[in-house]
C-alpha cells in the first residue's frame, strides 16, 4: 500500500503531512507525558522487530501464498497508540530511504494511510474498548481481525482518494477503489489474523506486556466504544448532512483539467472499452455524482450525505451490539 | 537470496556507499536533503502533459550518478517495488484519454499516453533522488539533517535506534527461519501453528533486548539524545552546491527550457 512520489500532487502531499506531524506531535506530547525514559529504546527495537518480522512469510493454510504481520496493529497493542504512531513513522521513513518503499514526498499520505489508521483506529476505536475489561483469546482474535481489515480499508481508501484529489490517473475513482477495497480485505484477513496469533501467544506469555487491558487505560477511559460509535456517528451525520451543503459546485481538479485540455469536464470518449465502463457504471451507481437522479443538485447532495451517513451510523450502530454481544459472553465464560 | 539476505545486503550495500570517502559524500547533510526535497516536489509539480518539462528534470540525477560515480543498475533495481502501482494507476490513461495532445511526425499521441509516460518518469526521478541522497549520506547525517531542520529528537533518536536494531534483528530472524525450515523441509513459510510461537517468542526476545539496550545505553551517559559530532555548518562549497542546484531546478520547472531550445531547431 505504500504510495511512490509520483501518485501524490504537492499539494496533496503537503496536505497529508501537514494532518501526519499533527498527528505526531500529539503522539509526542503523549510520550513525554508518560515520562517513562524506557520507552525510546523499546520503540526503536520494536520498530526493527517489526521490519525483521515483516520479513517472515506465514504460510496461509489451503492456499499456496504467504502473509506477513500488520505492524500498526501489532505496535498499538504493545506499546499505545501514540508510542506506536512514532514507530511506525520510523519504520515507515527507514523503508522509504533503504528500500524504496515509498516516497518522501508521498512519505506523510504513507504515515497517514498506515500508521493513522492502524495505531489511532485500530488501537482506541477497536483494540481498547474491546479488551478494555480483560484480555482473552477470544477478544485479543477479534479485535486484531477487526482492527486489520478495518485500518487496512480505511488506509486502501485513502489510497484511492489521494490518488484522485492528486489528478495523475484518468482512471474513475469507483474502479479503483474496487480494485484497491477487496484485495485489502484479504490482506487484511490475513494479517489480522497472524498478528492475533503472535498477540495471543504474548498474551499466555506475558499478559502485562499487551496495552489497555484491565486497568491499563483506567486514566482514559473516558469514553466506552458505543459512547465513541455514537460520537462518531452523530458527526458523520453532521458532515454528511450540513457540511455537504457546502460543497463546491466549482469542477474538481481532474475535472478542470479535463475542461482545460478537451473543453468539456466529463470525459466524452466513445466505444470499446470506455461505454462498456459507461454501462457497467450507469446500472451501478447509486448516486451518480453524489446525486439522486431527476433532484435539485443541491437537495441532492445533501439526500446522498446523509444517506451515506445513515449507512455509516446503521453499520456502527451494529456493530457496537456485536461487541456487546462478544462482550457479554465472554463475561458469561468468567462466571462460569 | 532470501527475502531477509537481501534486505541485509541492501542495507550492507548502501551504508558501505555512504562511507565512502567521495567529495559529494562529504557535502553537507542538509543541502543535500533539502535539494533532494526540493528535486521531488518540483517534479511531481509538472502537470501531468508536461512530459517535454519533466525529461528536463533528468538532468539533475544523470549529474549525481556521473559525479557520485554510482551504479545505475543498483538505483534501477529499487524500481521494482515502486513501478507496479505506478504501471497500475498509469495503465488506463491512455484508453480514457484519447485526446489528441501531439503530433509525433505523423503519429498522433493522445493525452493520456503522455500523462502515463509522465507519470512512469515522474516515479523513476523520485525513486532515483531518494537513491542518490541514502548511497551518498549516512543515516546518522541525514538525522542531523532532520534534527537540524527542527525535527523533535524523540523522532530522531527512534530513528536512528530502529535502523541500529534492523541488522540485529534481521540476523536473528535469519537464524529463526533457517532454524524452522530445517526441522520442517520442503515447506514454504511458516505453518499455521506455528505463527504465534514463532513470531511470538521473537518479540518477547526483542522485549527483553531493549531493557538491556537501555541499560546500557543509560550507562554509556545517554540522557534522551545522541550526539552527532564533526558535521559543523556548511562550507563555501556546501554553499555554492546548493545555489547552483537551486537555481538550475527552478529554472528547468519555470522556465520553458526544452520548448525555447526545441524551437531552435524545429
Amino acid at each position: 500500500m505504500h504510495m511512490a512520489d509520483a501518485l501524490v500532487s504537492p499539494a496533496v502531499a503537503g496536505t497529508l503531512y501537514a494532518c501526519s506531524a499533527a498527528a505526531a506531535g500529539y503522539s509526542i506530547y503523549k510520550v513525554k507525558q508518560e515520562d517513562d525514559p524506557k520507552k525510546i529504546p523499546v520503540m526503536g527495537v520494536m520498530g526493527a522487530f517489526v521490519f525483521a518480522a515483516q520479513m517472515i512469510n506465514f504460510t496461509i493454510p489451503g492456499t499456496g501464498s504467504s502473509g506477513h504481520l500488520c505492524g500498526g496493529m501489532l505496535l498499538s497493542a504493545l506499546l499505545g497508540p501514540h508510542a506506536g504512531f512514532l514507530t511506525m513513522i520510523g519504520v515507515l521513513l527507514i523503508q522509504c530511504l533503504f528500500f524504496a518503499d515509498g516516497g518522501l514526498l508521498a512519505l506523510g499520505c504513507n504515515i497517514w494511510n498506515m500508521a493513522f489508521y492502524g495505531c489511532f483506529v485500530g488501537a482506541l476505536l477497536l483494540w481498547r474498548p474491546i479488551v478494555r475489561n480483560g484480555a482473552d483469546k477470544k477478544k485479543i482474535t477479534i479485535a486484531s481481525i477487526l482492527g486489520c481489515v478495518l485500518t487496512l480499508q480505511l488506509g486502501a481508501f485513502s489510497v484511492s482518494l489521494e490518488t484522485l484529489a492528486s489528478g495523475i490517473t484518468e482512471l474513475p475513482f469507483r474502479a479503483f477503489a474496487a480494485t484497491m477495497q477487496p484485495i485489502h480485505l484479504a490482506i487484511g484477513l490475513v494479517e489480522g489474523l497472524i498478528t492475533a496469533a503472535v498477540l495471543c501467544f504474548v498474551h499466555e506469555a506475558r499478559p502485562e506486556l499487551l496495552w489497555g487491558g484491565a486497568g491499563a487505560g483506567e486514566k482514559e477511559g473516558k469514553f466506552s466504544f458505543t459512547k465513541t460509535l455514537v460520537i462518531l456517528g452523530i458527526a458523520a451525520v453532521l458532515i454528511g448532512g450540513v457540511v455537504s451543503q457546502f460543497a463546491s459546485g466549482l469542477p474538481d481538479g481532474l475535472e478542470w483539467s479535463m475542461g482545460r485540455v478537451a473543453g468539456t469536464e466529463e470525459l466524452e470518449a466513445a466505444g470499446g472499452i470506455y461505454e462498456t465502463a459507461a454501462d457497467i457504471q450507469e446500472k451501478t451507481a447509486i448516486l451518480p455524482d453524489y446525486a439522486i437522479k431527476d433532484s435539485d443538485s443541491a437537495a441532492g447532495t445533501t439526500v446522498s450525505g446523509l444517506a451515506g451517513a445513515l449507512i455509516v451510523v446503521a453499520v456502527c450502530i451494529g456493530g457496537s451490539y456485536l461487541f456487546r454481544f462478544f462482550r457479554r459472553s465472554s463475561k458469561g465464560e468468567k462466571a462460569l | 537470496m532470501s527475502k531477509i539476505d537481501h534486505a541485509m545486503h541492501q542495507l550492507h550495500s548502501l551504508e558501505s556507499m555512504a562511507k565512502e570517502e567521495r567529495w559529494i559524500n562529504r557535502l553537507h547533510p542538509s543541502v543535500k536533503l533539502f535539494l533532494t526535497i526540493l528535486y521531488v516536489v518540483l517534479t511531481v509539480s509538472f502537470s501531468k502533459y508536461q512530459l517535454a518539462g519533466l525529461l528536463g528534470m533528468v538532468i539533475y540525477p544523470a549529474a549525481l550518478f556521473i559525479v557520485a560515480e554510482l551504479s545505475l543498475k543498483d538505483a534501477l533495481w529499487r524500481l521494482r517495488i515502486v513501478l507496479p502501482l505506478v504501471c497500475i494507476v498509469g495503465a488506463a490513461n491512455p484508453f480514457l484519454d484519447r485526446t489528441a495532445a501531439m503530433n509525433l511526425g505523423g503519429i498522433v499521441v493522445s493525452g493520456g499516453v503522455l500523462s502515463m509516460l509522465s507519470l512512469m518518469l515522474k516515479g523513476v526521478l523520485a525513486v532515483l533522488a531518494s537513491y542518490l541522497l541514502i548511497a551518498t549520506t549516512s543515516i546518522e547525517k541525514i538525522c542531523y539533517a532532520l534534527r537540524q531542520a527542527h525535527v523533535p529528537k524523540i523522532l530522531v533518536t527512534e530513528i536512528l535506534l530502529i535502523y541500529r536494531y534492523i541488522t540485529v534483528l534481521l540476523s536473528e530472524t535469519r537464524r529463526v527461519v533457517t532454524a524452522y525450515s530445517l526441522r520442517a523441509p520442503k515447506q514454504k513459510g511458516i505453518a499455521f501453528a506455528a505463527w504465534g510461537p514463532l513470531a511470538g517468542q521473537m518479540l518477547l526476545r526483542s522485549m527483553d533486548r531493549a531493557e538491556r539496550v537501555y541499560q546500557s545505553m543509560c550507562l554509556r551517559g545517554f540522557r534522551g539524545e545522541f550526539c552527532f559530532g564533526g558535521t559543523g555548518a556548511p562550507g563555501r562549497t556546501d554553499v555554492l552546491w546548493l545555489v547552483f542546484w537551486t537555481a538550475m531546478l527552478l529554472v528547468l520547472r519555470f522556465v520553458p527550457v526544452m520548448e525555447i531550445v526545441g524551437g531552435l531547431f524545429v
